[in-house]
């Protein structure tokens, strides 16, 4: 606020520095413009709190994108300065809506995205919907996205899109792996009362019909409270059931007291295949040795043979970067939050007026772009204003001394190799 | 056979739950203070330990050895230059400090320690258990309950056989007379908030053994100390063991009927007692 008060606003200091920095690149190719046309993206994620992790990699992938962006990008021949903005969601979807209003109220952008579970991607898009505001979302089922913000199918929305996988995909993948593993077709499901848990829990669109016809029986005790401190009963449950296959979509910590409470009560399936929870090598390394051998959905690898249609950079290389400029591991996020921005740079270059919102909702629609997290077109989406990535099924395995998340399954996307076999924890 | 498992595993999450409460009780009993921040200390505790365990490479019940003392002169620290100052007539200003130093604490474990889970590596610890008839009752809940036990009976025994606590008992019955009696209040504020933390480490310890944690986690746990503390009566620290007791055996009874009434149904069973008797089972502040 006090930035207003100096005569060299930050709007003009920021558009003044961009065409200094910009100068020799437009001189050189005798275009003579005093300052390029500024174009602002407004971006959402959940920097602090539970479900920071999603937006560990933000600042690593936000500096790779602004230097990809440092030349501006061009439009109908005119090169645009791109500026992003990017606000902390705090975890909490309340917030999340706030600082979207605020960017699109209050810094006026013209694009805006958000990533990162319901909690976060909801909000955003409905102030951008209400606001007409183009918008452009990931990392979160498609399903919570469409119908935990009432769409209607055949209808969709105006503004907004998505793209991510659905519980279709995750349910293939799942039982792609099960399938080849020859255990016992009795299944521990561990479903929590959150929108996620509801949604694989739920009795038509969730896992229990596609598991009952593939032959699975699905034993499930009910929704549970996330932050339960007990899980005995369910335990005893399984255990009466001789489960040899446990899945779910759990919060890590609700995932480590019941892990630790299978082994005091006896229960020792052979296949854990748990979603949500054990995304990120932080929460496999804590479990220690009982982290080994349990399977996961995998969005975005490593060795995912994609590369990024801004940089250039294979899979490996953007994941390698990321280790390499912050001492951590990868995460599947960061492809997803790159792929966000290919996409925006996309969209900016091929808008047909970026002055008029409608054109560039247009422009959105109309993608067909080769991503690092595979080819983003919501011309094939199974719904509208949604199109999907493809999804494969993983398992953590010891590798030397770290844990490295190996593809097991993936006979609903063959491109992507698989890097391990799959195997059972007892 | 279900239902006697039921009670039993209820009975041993009580534990847990009576560790969390233990230092809240503490508190409340000696300065009438509602500590806010008293679920993120618990998770402060549990990365203390985990820095510990992975500095010094120790097992985490030996890291106690130096997680309890720190935390305890964290809270000395803490009474001294803070809290000391909102204590007063009004119950508010401590009741918003507090609720300030949850948010600062939640921040900075955030900065320091990343939002990963993190979760202490106990060993066979974690994953042993012990069988009687068709019960398995795990190690680790057990010796949980057994060191609520031994917290709860060392304090006790600290309040009314030690000078300490007559000291303690003191200023809480008349905080001027006690001052006119040579107490110096402050102090024993102080070393009151020291023992309470250093009861919070253990709970930060166990919760972090247990389960992984991470650093907004604290709030979810403040409300099962709070239900221990006010179903066992305020200021009764064996009490407060009960309520514990009462608090899980209402959450594995409400799971064994269905998963989805776990929480809840120790919620109901605090909020029955509260209507029932508003001041807890066995309260022993009257005035």
């Amino acid at each position: 606020m006090t930035k207003k008060t100096s005569t060299w606003s930050r709007r003009s200091f920021v558009a003044g520095g961009a065409a200094a920095l910009a100068a020799p690149a437009i001189l050189s190719s005798s275009r003579a413009y005093a300052a390029n046309p500024v174009i602002k993206v407004g971006h959402v994620s959940p920097r602090t709190g539970p479900l920071a992790g999603f937006a560990e990699a933000d600042d690593y992938v936000l500096d790779a994108i602004s230097n990809a962006f440092s030349a501006g990008l061009e439009n109908n021949g005119k090169a645009y300065t791109v500026e992003i903005i990017s606000k902390d969601s705090q975890s909490n979807p309340n917030r999340a809506a706030e600082v979207a209003a605020d960017l699109i109220l209050g810094d006026e952008v013209d694009i805006i995205v958000a990533a990162s579970t319901p909690d976060t991607v909801n909000p955003v898009s409905d102030q951008a919907e209400i606001n007409e505001v183009p918008c452009i979302t990931t990392d979160c089922p498609w399903q919570p996205y469409f119908f935990g913000r009432n769409g209607v199918p055949g209808e969709g929305f105006q503004n907004t899109y998505h793209f991510f996988w659905g519980l279709e995909d995750v349910i293939g993948a799942f039982l792609d792996m099960w399938d080849g593993s020859g255990v016992g077709k009795t299944v521990a499901g561990l479903f929590p009362n959150d929108a996620d848990g509801n949604a694989w829990g739920d009795a038509e669109l969730g896992l229990p019909k596609p598991l009952a016809e593939a032959g699975y029986n699905l034993i499930d005790p009910g929704r549970f409270q996330p932050l339960s401190d007990d899980f005995s009963n369910q335990i005893a449950e399984y255990k009466a059931a001789e489960c040899e296959i446990v899945t779910g979509n759990m919060i890590a910590p609700d995932f480590a007291t019941f892990w630790a409470q299978s082994a005091q009560q006896g229960f020792a399936p052979k296949v854990v295949t748990i979603g949500k929870a054990l995304l990120f090598p932080s929460v496999i390394e804590a479990l220690g040795d009982r982290g080994d051998g349990l399977s996961s959905e995998v969005w975005w690898s490593p060795n995912h043979p994609f590369s990024s249609s801004l940089t250039g950079a294979s899979s490996k290389e953007l994941a390698d970067g990321y280790t390499t400029a912050s001492g951590r591991p990868w995460t599947q996020p960061i492809g997803f939050k790159h792929a966000l921005f290919e996409v925006v740079a996309d969209v900016i270059k091929r808008a047909e007026d970026l002055e008029d919102p409608a054109a560039i909702v247009d422009a959105i629609a109309s993608t067909n772009l080769d991503t690092i997290t595979g080819n983003v077109n919501w011309a094939n989406g199974p719904i509208n204003n949604v199109t999907k990535t493809p999804l494969v099924a993983g398992q953590w395995q010891r590798d030397g001394n770290a844990l490295d998340l190996k593809i097991v399954a993936n006979s609903s996307a063959p491109n992507i190799p698989l890097t391990g076999e799959l195997k059972l924890l007892s | 056979m279900e239902w006697v498992n039921a009670v039993v595993q209820g009975t041993l999450l009580g534990g847990l739950y009576a560790l969390f409460a233990a230092g809240l009780s503490l508190i409340f009993g000696v300065m009438r203070l509602v500590n806010i921040a008293h679920g993120d200390l618990i998770v402060l505790g549990a990365y203390l330990g985990l820095s510990v365990t992975t500095l010094l490479g120790l097992h985490p019940i030996a890291a106690l050895i130096v997680v309890v003392p720190a935390m305890a002169l964290i809270g000395y620290i803490l009474q001294r230059g803070i809290l000391n100052q909102t204590l007063g007539k009004d119950i508010l200003p401590p009741l918003l400090v507090t609720f300030g130093l949850s948010v600062i604490i939640q921040n900075a474990l955030l900065e320091t320690y990343s939002a990963d889970p993190q979760k202490m590596n106990a060993g066979a610890l974690e994953t042993a258990s012990v069988s009687i008839g068709s019960l398995s009752l795990g190690l680790l809940p057990v010796l949980t309950f057994g060191i609520a036990i031994v917290v709860i009976a060392s304090l006790q025994w600290m309040f009314y056989r030690t000078s300490l606590g007559r000291a303690f008992r003191a200023t809480s019955d008349n905080q001027e007379i006690a001052q006119l009696m040579g107490l110096n209040r402050r102090h024993i504020f102080g070393l009151a908030m020291a023992l309470a933390l250093g009861v919070t480490a253990i709970a930060g310890i166990m919760l972090g053994i247990r389960t992984s944690f991470d650093p907004s986690i604290g709030g979810g746990r403040l409300i099962f100390g709070f239900e221990a503390v006010i179903i066992g009566g305020l200021g009764n620290l064996w009490g407060t063991l009960i309520g514990g007791v009462i608090l899980g055996v209402a959450q594995t009874i409400g799971a064994k009927i269905d998963p989805g009434w776990q929480l809840l149904a120790g919620h109901i069973a605090f909020l029955v007692i509260l209507a029932v008797r508003p001041n807890g089972l066995f309260p022993r502040i009257n005035e």
